[in-house]
Parts: structure tokens; C-alpha cells; sequence
């Protein structure tokens, strides 16, 4: 029997964002002048030329079902120009070259239930990762937890009342997509995998996860006469990196899945250098539907940030400028023996001085 | 007839509160969308999630498929309750190249809505991490006649598994003042020139490229890509004095003090001059700004506090990083400085950068092991022999500081240096 004919694909890859600019921001690529915040969520950015572009972002549920898409796409042609883009965190923004459009632009996007906000020093909405609705190693889900932080954030997305901007992420295994954030939220599991023997021989190529733990805790082994894998559980930590190349490696377990805060992760090269985000709270029950025990730990943060920090200072500035004593005295959390770096280069970590404050 | 519902007590808990619900969109589909084949699809979804809610626990595993002629680009979806839960049993995603930047028309979203309507669950992000159009939920009979579809009206697919994934770059030029290069052509130029390796995984691991037009690293390159190119300049900062003094008065008044010079002067002093990371700013008395450019690291600072009165250099390039990732396996990693400043402006020069990207994704492909990101690599084998596989010079801008550890042996000190004057007397006959 002949196969069926399949189609050749084209491989256009990447396409020409040109053709989807709006032509005021086409006319004028490469020579914008400077640009003003007229409110929360809007941005004027004005050309050498002269001309003017608005823009105005709003909040989205980032997994959008059609009829959601065109909800945004009607107000898109009937109050904006039908000109938009996504940002980084799923924001929807929409260009306009008339300033008269923002404001029922705004309200039409508020209306329809899509906070118009995330601009200058808000919190803006959270990078997230796929979950339980899609991922094959999750140990929590992700939108459900951003759903249920922003809808407490949702005030601080739509003012400007932090110090300086706020990116935060959460991220559903501890190794990969979430993204560096000024405050994260990420499972932690804390327990090693459980290994169904009888299942790793036939589905796992054992050298390459061997290869795959960071360190070293995985060993082949015959487990009542098969071939299988073994881990030295005293060594494991937890990662879960052997999961996905070899599933009977099951590292998700409802009990012993965790959430974990990091801090001060922050990609700018504005003042100091970019930073890695630091452990401060672990320990949070992964809680579905609403995970508040995490909320509340955020908001605390957020709250203590905003009080101490001074303009512009983003969160690890903040920290290294009051030091990390005081930021466990004023948030409250506790210091553990988990704080204390033990992995590679862990002594750059540690305080090699008698800066110390009292 | 309506088929029945599964319950979703847990999920319903999201349609509660003000953030728009995602669990509120999928209840739409499922309730209200004309076809039955969406309608069944969520239906099962939201009882599979549900479950997952509440026993904490996923359910999907992987597999491999692609599109014809490709040999990624789709995430499979198995579910592994499709006992349970059989309308959402495959459930897998493709993820598709946007143009850099992320940009739209109404229409396009529209006309891709439909494609997607037709052939998938009718949800969709934009974006995913790595920066692709995420079309969630194609079965197995499915996802191939919709990326026919939409591959017919320029829509190609990005990368999955070791390959060179899709990129990603900031707003840039398109609308930002900041903007040193532009990204577009960067992105496509780099992209484009790697389609097969985009499309056809055979490369240690993943490798991703981004792009921002300015040290502020909106797109975070220099700790989420491979190779991280960032826009930047040579030349003076622009000041429009006039500009500066209208700052400090229009500071003055943000803070309440409508017409008070000295305060709009205080807060100028605390929060630009003194947080300049080099101190080289200075306000003279009659509220004119002087800038040591020599020591301005181009940090973005105060660009970004007075963005009317402080404009970037006329003498545009690039800085490039390379090796920055994510956790797994050694730990994240920052990209590092290996390219210090590179034009952008002819064709030459574009083909130097691809020639580059090139260069390194070879050597790597050459000497990585299984499974290590390009910085691992680097991290392993160590920065100077990753130069001197891709022919790059040593450059000091590629250091914090020189090494303090004696440990190395030093006999081949003398070509070095004399290497280093040779190619600072070839740089001052150029220029
Ligand atoms: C095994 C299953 C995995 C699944 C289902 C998965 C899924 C995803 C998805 C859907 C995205 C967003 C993609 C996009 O924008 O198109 C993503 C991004 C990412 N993944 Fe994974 N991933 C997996 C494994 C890994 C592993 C093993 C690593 C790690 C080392 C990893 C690291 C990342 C990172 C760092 C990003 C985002 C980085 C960026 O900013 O570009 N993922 N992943
Ligand atoms: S962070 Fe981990 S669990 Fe979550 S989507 Fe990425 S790979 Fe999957
Ligand atoms: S969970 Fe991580 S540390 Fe433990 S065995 Fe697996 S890969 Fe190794
Ligand atoms: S990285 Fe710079 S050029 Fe790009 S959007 Fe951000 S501020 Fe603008
Ligand atoms: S850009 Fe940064 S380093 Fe340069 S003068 Fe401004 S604040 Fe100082």
C-alpha cells in the first residue's frame, strides 16, 4: 500500500515582524526620542519625528481560549487600531496612534474584566510555566497559582506603588522553565524518587540518566534479577532531574511536595549587575486550588519591600543595602541551616569579612 | 445531548476573584463553543485537572511525533488516565515561531484563532517561556492538517529537544527609545540562518538566542540564552540640558514641593548621581549634568530615571554574552562578556554574527556531551579554550577580575603578550 502523500513543509521560520507593526512604530523603528507614563498601564512614546504612539497594557489569564482571544481582538479593532503585542509575562498591549482612544480604550478593556496595569513600579504579572494542565513532570500546577496571587496582587498590578518593579515567577519543577524573578515561587520536593523496578529496564536508557543527576547519586543495579536503577538517598537532592528521561523514577508525590520562595533574582543591568534569586522560605504546602500559605508569604515580602526600600532600589538592591539578617528580621521568616550554600563555589556565598550590622 | 459534566469543585475556586480566570475561559469552550468535538475536549480537560487538583499529582507523559519533513516543534501529550478522562486522552502541543517582538494584527490573531478552531481545543498562549505560540491540545490525527494550515499563511514551528530553540527579543526599536540595534533583523538573521537545527534536534542539548536592544535585558538574555546579544554604545551619552533642569523642577512637584529647586536637586543627588555604579555623573550648581563617559559602564540607570533629558550614543553595537541557562544540571549559570562590542550596521557585519553563532554552535555541537549547555561546557573545558575553538581573542571585558589562583602553567607567556601588543597595534592602525 502507498503512503499518503504528506505535505512538504515550508520552512519560513521565524516571520517578518514588520508586517504586524503598527505603521507609526514602523515609520519610526529605530528613532523613538523618549517616552512619559500617563498612568498605570499606559505608555506615550513619542518619535524624533514627532509622531506619538499610546500604549496600553492589561492583565491576561495567559492561556487563552478563543472566545477570549476575540473578545480581546473585537476590542482591539473597535477601540485600539488592531495593532497589538505580548509582552514577557503574557501581558496584552495594544498600540494606538490617537491619545484620544486610551481612556475608552481602558475602560473598555476593564470592563471586559482584563486589569489594564503592569507598567513602571507595579507588580506586574507572574512568568509561568505549564503545570499540571500540560507538563509531564509538574509537582504543583502554575496557573492555578498565579490565578490565585495575582487576584490578591491585582491592586498593586494597577498602581505604582512599589519602590521599583516587581517580576515575579513561579515555575512547577525545580530545574527548568520558571524563569529568575525578583520574587519566585517553586516546587521543591523533599523526598528522593520512588523507582518502580520493574518498569526501568524496559522504558529508561539507564546511561544517560546515570549521567543526568548533578550529583551522582544514581548507580545501575539488578533489582530481583532485573536491570534497574538504584539511588544513594543520602546523597539525592530531591531535584527530580532523572524523571524525565526515565518516568519510573517518580519524584512527585502529593506529600512530599513543597513550595519554595526564592528573592532577587534580576535581570537589569540598571545600577548593579544582573543577579541570581536567593532561598528564603521553603517549606509551603503545595495547597491547591488557592495556595494561601504561599500568598501570605509573598505579600509579606511585597509589604516589607515597599516599606523599606528606597526609590528604584529593586529587591535584591534592597537586601544588600539592609542586609540579609535584618531582611529575616523584618519579614519574619526564619533562617535555617538550608540558607547556607553548599554547592559549587558555595564559599563566595559565605561573609569573609566582619562587615557585620548590629 | 449534552454530555455530562465532570464535576470541578477545586477549579471552580478560580473563577473567584478579579485576575481574569483561565478556568472561567475553559468552562466557556466547554459550555458554549458550537463545535462538539471542543466541547467533549475541555470537558475531559477540566476533569483531569480537576483530578490532578485533587490528588497533587500530574498526569501526562511524553512520547515523540512530529510534523512531516520535521523531527520537532510538538510537545506530545499522553494522558495516562485516558480511561478516565478519554476525550482529552492526546492532548499535545505545537509551538510556533512568532516574528521577534511579539508583534500582531487583529486579523492575523483571528485568522489563527480559526485554523486553530477547527483543528485543535481552542486553547492558546502567548507565549511560552521560550517565547513560542503555544496551540495546547491537538490530538494525534490533528496537529499535522492544522500546521499544514497555518504553515501555508507563514507560520512555522520552533524548536523542542536538543536543537536550537526559538528566539526571542525585547520591543526594541519598534517603540523603545533605549534601543541600540536593531532586533528584528538580529533575530531573523540568527534564526533563519539555523531552520534545520531548529527543526531537526541533533545538537548536545538546547541552545537559545536572545536579543535586547539595550543593557536593560527586558528579554533576560543574559540569564536565560545561550547567546545573549544586547544592544549598546561607544560614544557619549546625549544630554539636553535644558531637559535635566525641567527634570529636576518636574521632580520637585512629584514629590510635593511644586517650585522647589532644592528639593528637585536632593532628589536628583540621591537617586541619580549617587546611584550612578561608577560615580561618574556629577550636577554642578547652576543644574547642568556632567557625565565621565569614560567610566559609564551603560548601566541604563539614569536614562531610565530621566529619559527625556538623557539619550543613548549615536556609535551603535552590540555586546554579546554567552552561556547563561537555567538550573539543570551544574546550577544556573550567567552568560559572560565574549564579545565586548561589535557594530551592526552592514551586511558584513551580519554575516560576521551569523559566522559567529556558527562558529560556537559547532564547536559545541564538537565537544559537548550529551545533555550540557553551551555554558557548561564553557564552565568545564573553561572560557580560554572555548576562545580559542572558536577563534575569539582574550579581552579583559570579559573578566570581573584577573584569576588569583597560581595554579597554572605560564610557558607560553611571552607569545601571549606579544600577541596581545600585536593586536593593540593593529586596532590604533585601523582606526
Ligand atoms: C520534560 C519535560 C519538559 C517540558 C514539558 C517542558 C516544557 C516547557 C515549555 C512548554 C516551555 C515554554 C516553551 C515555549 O515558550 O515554547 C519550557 C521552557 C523552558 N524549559 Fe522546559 N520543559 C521540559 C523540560 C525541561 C528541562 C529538562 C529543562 C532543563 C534544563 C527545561 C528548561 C526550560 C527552560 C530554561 C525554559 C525557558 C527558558 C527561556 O526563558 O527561554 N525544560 N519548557
Ligand atoms: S517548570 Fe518543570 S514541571 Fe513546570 S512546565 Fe517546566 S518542565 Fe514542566
Ligand atoms: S532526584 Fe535528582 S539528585 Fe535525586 S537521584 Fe534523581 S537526579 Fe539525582
Ligand atoms: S531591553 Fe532596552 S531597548 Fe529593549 S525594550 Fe527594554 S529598555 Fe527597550
Ligand atoms: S548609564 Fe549608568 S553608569 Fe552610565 S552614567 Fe548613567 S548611571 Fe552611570
Amino acid at each position: 500500500m502507498a503512503a499518503p502523500k504528506m505535505r512538504e513543509p515550508i520552512e519560513s521560520g521565524c516571520p517578518d515582524g514588520f508586517q504586524y507593526m503598527h505603521p507609526v512604530m514602523r515609520r519610526n523603528y529605530g528613532q523613538w526620542l523618549y517616552h512619559e507614563d500617563p498612568r498605570p498601564g499606559v505608555l506615550l512614546h513619542v518619535a524624533r519625528s514627532g509622531e506619538k504612539i499610546w500604549t496600553v497594557r492589561a492583565g491576561t489569564q495567559r492561556i487563552l481560549d478563543v472566545f477570549t482571544l476575540r473578545k480581546l481582538m473585537d476590542i482591539g479593532d473597535q477601540f485600539a487600531e488592531g495593532y497589538v503585542r505580548f509582552t514577557i509575562r503574557s501581558n496584552i498591549e495594544f498600540m494606538v496612534a490617537d491619545g484620544a482612544k486610551v481612556e475608552p480604550l481602558v475602560k473598555a478593556l476593564e470592563d471586559a474584566g482584563f486589569p489594564v496595569g503592569g507598567t513602571r513600579n507595579s507588580v506586574t504579572s507572574m512568568a509561568h510555566t505549564q503545570g499540571w494542565l500540560h507538563c509531564d513532570i509538574p509537582g504543583t500546577d502554575a496557573s492555578g497559582v498565579v490565578k490565585a496571587m495575582m487576584d490578591e496582587l491585582i491592586g498593586e498590578f494597577k498602581s505604582w506603588n512599589m519602590p521599583n518593579r516587581v517580576h515575579m515567577t513561579t515555575s512547577c519543577c525545580q530545574i527548568n522553565c520558571g524563569g529568575q524573578g525578583d520574587i519566585a515561587i517553586n516546587i521543591q520536593h523533599v523526598k528522593p524518587p520512588k523507582i518502580n523496578h520493574a518498569l526501568v529496564g524496559n522504558i529508561c536508557e539507564r546511561p544517560s540518566v546515570v549521567a543526568r543527576c548533578p550529583v551522582a547519586a544514581i548507580r545501575p543495579a539488578m533489582v530481583d534479577g532485573k536491570p534497574s536503577l538504584e539511588v544513594d538517598e543520602k546523597k539525592c537532592i530531591c531535584c527530580g532531574a532523572c524523571y524525565p528521561p526515565c518516568p519510573p523514577m517518580q519524584i512527585n508525590d502529593h506529600q512530599y511536595t513543597q513550595l519554595a520562595i526564592w528573592i532577587g533574582g534580576n535581570h537589569s543591568n540598571a545600577r548593579g549587575k544582573p543577579t541570581f534569586q536567593r532561598l528564603v522560605a521553603a517549606g509551603i504546602p503545595n495547597n491547591p486550588p488557592r495556595w494561601p500559605e504561599a500568598t501570605a508569604i509573598v505579600k509579606k515580602i511585597l509589604q516589607c519591600y515597599k516599606e523599606g526600600a528606597r526609590d528604584w532600589e529593586r529587591m535584591n538592591e534592597w537586601v544588600e543595602r539592609i542586609g540579609w539578617p535584618r531582611f529575616f528580621e523584618v519579614t519574619g521568616l526564619p533562617f535555617t541551616k538550608y540558607h547556607i550554600d553548599n554547592w559549587r563555589g558555595a564559599r563566595n556565598n559565605l561573609n569573609s569579612s566582619t562587615h557585620i550590622r548590629f | 445531548m449534552a454530555t455530562k459534566h465532570y464535576p470541578t469543585p477545586m477549579l471552580d475556586v478560580l473563577e473567584e476573584g478579579e485576575w481574569p480566570s483561565f478556568i472561567s475561559g475553559f468552562k466557556a469552550l466547554r459550555d458554549n463553543h458550537p463545535s462538539e468535538r471542543i466541547r467533549n475536549t475541555i470537558n475531559s480537560l477540566l476533569g483531569q485537572l480537576e483530578h490532578s487538583y485533587e490528588t497533587r499529582m500530574g498526569y501526562w507523559k511524553g512520547g515523540t511525533i512530529s510534523v512531516f519533513g520535521y523531527g520537532g516543534g510538538i510537545i506530545p501529550r499522553f494522558s495516562e488516565i485516558g480511561h478516565m478522562f478519554p476525550d482529552s486522552k492526546e492532548f499535545h502541543t505545537l509551538r510556533v515561531q512568532p516574528p521577534a517582538g511579539n508583534y500582531y494584527t487583529t486579523d492575523m490573531l483571528r485568522q489563527l484563532a480559526d485554523s486553530w478552531e477547527k483543528w485543535g481545543s481552542g486553547l492558546q498562549t502567548f507565549h511560552g517561556q521560550t517565547g513560542n505560540i503555544m496551540f495546547i491540545g491537538a490530538d494525534s490525527k490533528n496537529y499535522q492538517p492544522f500546521f499544514d494550515e497555518i504553515n501555508e499563511y507563514g507560520w512555522d514551528l520552533g524548536g523542542a529537544g536538543p536543537c536550537v530553540r526559538t528566539g526571542m527579543s525585547c520591543v526594541g526599536s519598534a517603540r523603545c527609545e533605549m534601543s541600540n540595534c536593531n532586533e528584528q533583523a538580529i533575530h531573523r538573521h540568527l534564526l533563519n540562518t539555523f531552520t534545520d537545527d531548529v527543526h531537526r534536534p541533533a545538537l548536545p542539548y538546547k541552545f537559545k538566542f536572545k536579543v535586547s536592544g539595550c543593557p536593560n535585558d527586558c528579554q533576560n538574555s543574559i540569564e536565560r540564552s545561550d547567546f545573549a546579544v544586547i544592544g549598546t554604545w561607544r560614544d557619549d551619552i546625549k544630554i539636553d540640558q535644558a531637559e535635566v533642569k525641567n527634570a529636576i523642577m518636574k521632580k520637585a512637584a512629584e514629590i510635593g514641593k511644586e517650585g522647589d529647586r532644592s528639593a528637585g536637586r536632593h532628589y536628583m543627588f540621591d537617586n541619580v548621581i549617587s546611584r550612578c555604579p561608577t560615580g561618574a555623573m556629577k550636577l554642578n550648581e547652576d543644574d547642568t549634568l556632567v557625565i565621565d563617559n569614560s567610566n559609564c559602564v551603560r548601566c541604563m540607570h539614569c536614562l531610565n530615571v530621566m529619559p527625556k533629558a538623557l539619550h543613548v550614543g549615536d556609535d551603535k553595537g552590540v555586546t554579546i554574552l554567552m552561556g547563561g541557562k537555567r538550573t539543570l544540571k551544574i546550577g544556573d549559570l550567567m552568560g559572560t562578556v565574549v564579545v565586548p562590542f561589535m557594530k551592526l550596521e552592514t551586511a558584513d557585519d551580519y554575516e560576521r554574527l551569523v559566522e559567529m553563532a556558527q562558529n560556537v554552535i559547532d564547536f559545541w555541537a564538537e565537544n559537548g556531551l550529551e545533555h550540557e549547555r553551551c555554558g557548561e561546557m564553557i564552565e568545564r573545558i573553561g572560557l580560554v579554550n572555548f576562545l580559542e575553538g572558536v577563534g575569539i581573542d582574550p579581552d579583559p571585558n570579559m573578566i570581573k577580575q584577573p584569576r588569583n589562583i597560581s595554579y597554572v602553567r605560564m610557558d607560553g607567556w611571552d607569545e601571549a603578550a606579544q600577541a596581545w601588543f600585536n593586536r593593540k597595534r593593529a586596532e590604533k592602525s585601523a582606526a
